[in-house]
């Protein structure tokens, strides 16, 4: 198992009657009215020392991933966060996980190519490149990309990007939608012949054949958990059978909100109202703007008139105990979420990269810290070895870190100014007794700027 | 050939034989092409009562033509569609017919006419888009939650021309048909607009020389009335012609009155 903390960066304080009182989270929010610049800027240092805190306390891998005019995670460029975290973890052995750039709204988009290139070098090859098509709302109503063209411009801009990192000649690209006369890529990116890629898909079966005819990794990146992805994941399975590739449980990668605490009663003082939040504020965005006309093909949008109950709940209807009754977010006791993830998520979809959002909605910094320190300490180390032990190995993963031993991580809790070349290939060594992670040391140095 | 609610359906390969335009055709006397708004093309009352005095040909916009949902993909941009209207008017050997468009038909009519102005002998305009102000936003429809189309469209979403487009059904496959039908025509008339329908229209529509009516809809949620003014600025001699108690789409609330408004024009306006 490769397990991954991913953050959404949202806005952790919207006023409480927040979707009553505006149309939508995502396009149209009134940043005048909702946020302050200064605050933000805490939010983006909480983010970043969240997902630097999960680096140190084992986890395999952080994530960023690219979102645009809304209060619901708003990197713009996930690669300025990519960035800090590169040159931050140079001494773990940790994956940069984009999750990431969106081709179709780079012009021209060989500049997601670059900037991973930049993040593979920093890094010294701990880059996973996600090449995600990117929403609706950010690509067609933010970006003004034509709905239509969105699934077009993304598989040209896929197709220019894999051939930008390999190519050993400069080329010409005369695409239908991007002409570039001199393709050159500086830098290539360590990793040969390519970083690996992660594709996030919401269940379309035409990303199925995708994933699985160009080798990537097919991740689906739900708010709804395992119970209900699970027909979508067989689905993905059926193709990757069918098209006569091996069962390789790290070709599924799968996202999964995750709330632990002492006990079940102590997850939901702590973490329900967060989880709600999320639910009915971060996700509040009309309908029609997840499939714009044009942006669903023909066919798909035939299935889907014919079976309009594909989101049969409305979450805003729905409160704490649901969601977690439903595999939504999976919380508890340590023991119950060790258990629900192997049954429901590792097991139940087959998933080899798992990413757990850990900071969810409103949830704090302090309290996201102790959810991220419980979770590494508590259900990581039980899970990491499952794949292992059928001999799979993950292709989809940067190859210097693929050996990571179960149970050793790196926790020495001081970062590491300027490693040299030499010093940030070469993994720190394991620490053996795991000393539980003081949220305050690192919490303190944000207090100290919010001043 | 065949026949589709009284019409005659023909279709006619352009672009390569990459996209096939069907045409629906009735009635006698002068020719009047017809081009249909983003939701599709319906044979309604008001293109039957134009039928009555004139060879009314309806093509459907790429895309849209039951079958062919793909050809759409042929298509890249405002020039290729342009084209295609142009080896279609070819096919159908017309030379001078009188233009009738709705909404982004009106905008497409527009747009041949002003790259072939001898195509066009007259040109009359429901509720066009094509031009912008920043002071009168256009609003997108495909932003729209379905529910809320209707009320968007028109004055009275509770009228028959309202039924013409929204179609309330028990069948379920009919249901299918006419929900996927009106997504996809949004789909595939969007793509020559999105996100803003100011493709460049102002630098052209000076060489529309054909004689123009502007009519619109006195409540069009969609395109302010004041587009009006923006037409009759750019188009030598255009007149307007507004219908009360209509929206954006008039000659579905109103089909006799904009009928006979757009047959007095074609009758009576002079050729230049």
């Amino acid at each position: 198992m490769k397990i991954s903390a991913f953050h959404l960066m949202p806005h952790r304080e919207l006023p409480a009657d927040f979707e009553k009182r505006y149309p939508s989270v995502w396009v149209t929010p009134p940043w005048w009215e909702l946020a302050d610049p200064a605050r933000v800027g805490q939010y983006y240092n909480w983010t970043l020392d969240e997902l630097l805190f999960a680096a140190r306390a084992g986890f395999d891998g952080v994530c960023t991933n690219e979102h645009h005019q809304n209060a619901y995670g708003f990197m713009p460029s996930p690669n300025i966060m990519g960035a800090v975290l590169a040159k931050a973890t140079n001494d773990l052995p940790v994956a940069v996980v984009q999750m990431g750039s969106t081709l179709p709204t780079q012009n021209p988009p060989i500049r997601v190519a670059e900037e991973y290139a930049m993040l593979d070098c920093i890094s010294g090859g701990r880059l996973v490149a996600g090449l995600p098509l990117g929403s609706p709302m950010d690509v067609n109503l933010c970006y003004g990309i034509t709905p239509m063209e969105h699934r077009e411009r993304y598989r040209e801009a896929f197709a220019l990007t894999m051939k930008a990192w390999q190519a050993r000649e400069i080329f010409a690209w005369n695409g239908r939608y991007y002409q570039l006369a001199n393709v050159n890529l500086w830098p290539r990116p360590i990793q040969q012949p390519h970083p690996p890629v992660w594709v996030p898909g919401s269940g379309s079966i035409s990303t199925f054949d995708f994933a699985v005819d160009n080798e990537v990794c097919y991740c689906f990146l739900s708010y709804s958990g395992a119970k209900s992805a699970k027909g979508m994941m067989n689905g993905y399975w059926d193709v990757v059978t069918k098209k006569g590739r091996d069962a390789n449980p790290y070709r599924a990668g799968f996202l999964q909100l995750v709330a632990v605490a002492d006990t079940d009663a102590r997850a939901e003082e702590l973490y329900a109202r967060h989880v709600e939040y999320f639910y009915h504020k971060c996700l509040h965005v009309p309908a029609v703007w997840f499939a714009p006309p044009g942006n669903q093909d023909y066919r798909s949008l035939q299935a889907t008139a014919r079976n309009p109950m594909r989101r049969p709940e409305n979450p805003k209807e729905l409160r704490y105990r649901d969601f977690v009754e439903k595999g939504y977010v999976i919380a508890g006791s340590p023991a119950t979420v060790r258990q629900r993830l192997e049954e429901e998520v590792v097991k139940g979809l087959r998933v080899g990269n798992l990413m757990v959002l850990l900071q969810i909605g409103s949830m704090p910094h302090e309290l996201t810290l102790q959810n991220m320190d419980l979770f590494a300490r508590e259900v990581l180390p039980s899970l990491r070895g499952f794949w292992e032990q059928e001999g799979w190995t993950n292709h989809w993963w940067p190859e210097r870190l693929r050996k990571r031993a179960s149970a050793s991580t790196s926790l020495s809790g001081e970062a590491v100014l300027n490693p040299s070349r030499e010093e940030a290939l070469i993994p720190s060594p394991p620490v053996g007794e795991r000393a539980a992670v003081r949220a305050e040391a690192l919490a303190s140095s944000d207090e100290a700027r919010a001043e | 050939m065949s026949t589709l609610n009284g019409t005659q359906a023909r279709v006619f390969p352009v672009w390569q034989n990459r996209v096939r335009m069907r045409v629906l055709t009735k009635g006698s006397g002068p020719a009047l092409v017809f081009f249909h708004g983003p939701w599709g093309l319906h044979w309604d009352p008001f293109l039957d009562t134009l039928s009555q005095h004139f060879t009314v040909h309806a093509p459907e916009h790429p895309g849209t033509t039951p079958g062919a949902p793909d050809d759409i993909y042929h298509l890249d941009n405002l020039w290729d569609l342009i084209l295609c209207y142009d080896e279609l008017l070819d096919q159908l050997g017309l030379e001078g017919a009188a233009f009738v468009g709705h909404s982004f038909g009106a905008m497409v009519a527009c747009e041949v006419a002003a790259a072939y102005p001898r195509r066009a002998g007259r040109l009359a305009l429901i509720d066009p888009i094509g031009l912008w102000r920043d002071d009168a936003p256009v609003v997108n429809w495909m932003m729209l939650n379905p529910q809320e189309l209707p009320g968007h469209i028109f004055r009275d979403p509770a009228s028959a021309g309202a039924k013409q487009l929204f179609v309330e059904t028990e069948d379920e496959e009919a249901r299918v048909t006419a929900q996927v039908g009106l997504t996809w025509a949004m789909g595939s008339t969007g793509k020559f607009i999105w996100p803003i329908p100011d493709k460049g229209l102002k630098k052209r529509i000076h060489r529309v020389k054909a004689p123009t009516l502007l009519i619109w809809g006195a409540e069009d949620r969609l395109v302010p009335p004041v587009y009006a003014e923006e037409f009759t600025r750019h188009i030598a001699g255009a007149r307007v012609e507004t219908v009360k108690e209509t929206g954006h789409a008039p000659h579905l609330e109103q089909p006799a009155a904009v009928a006979s408004l757009v047959r007095d024009f074609l009758r009576t306006a002079p050729a230049r």
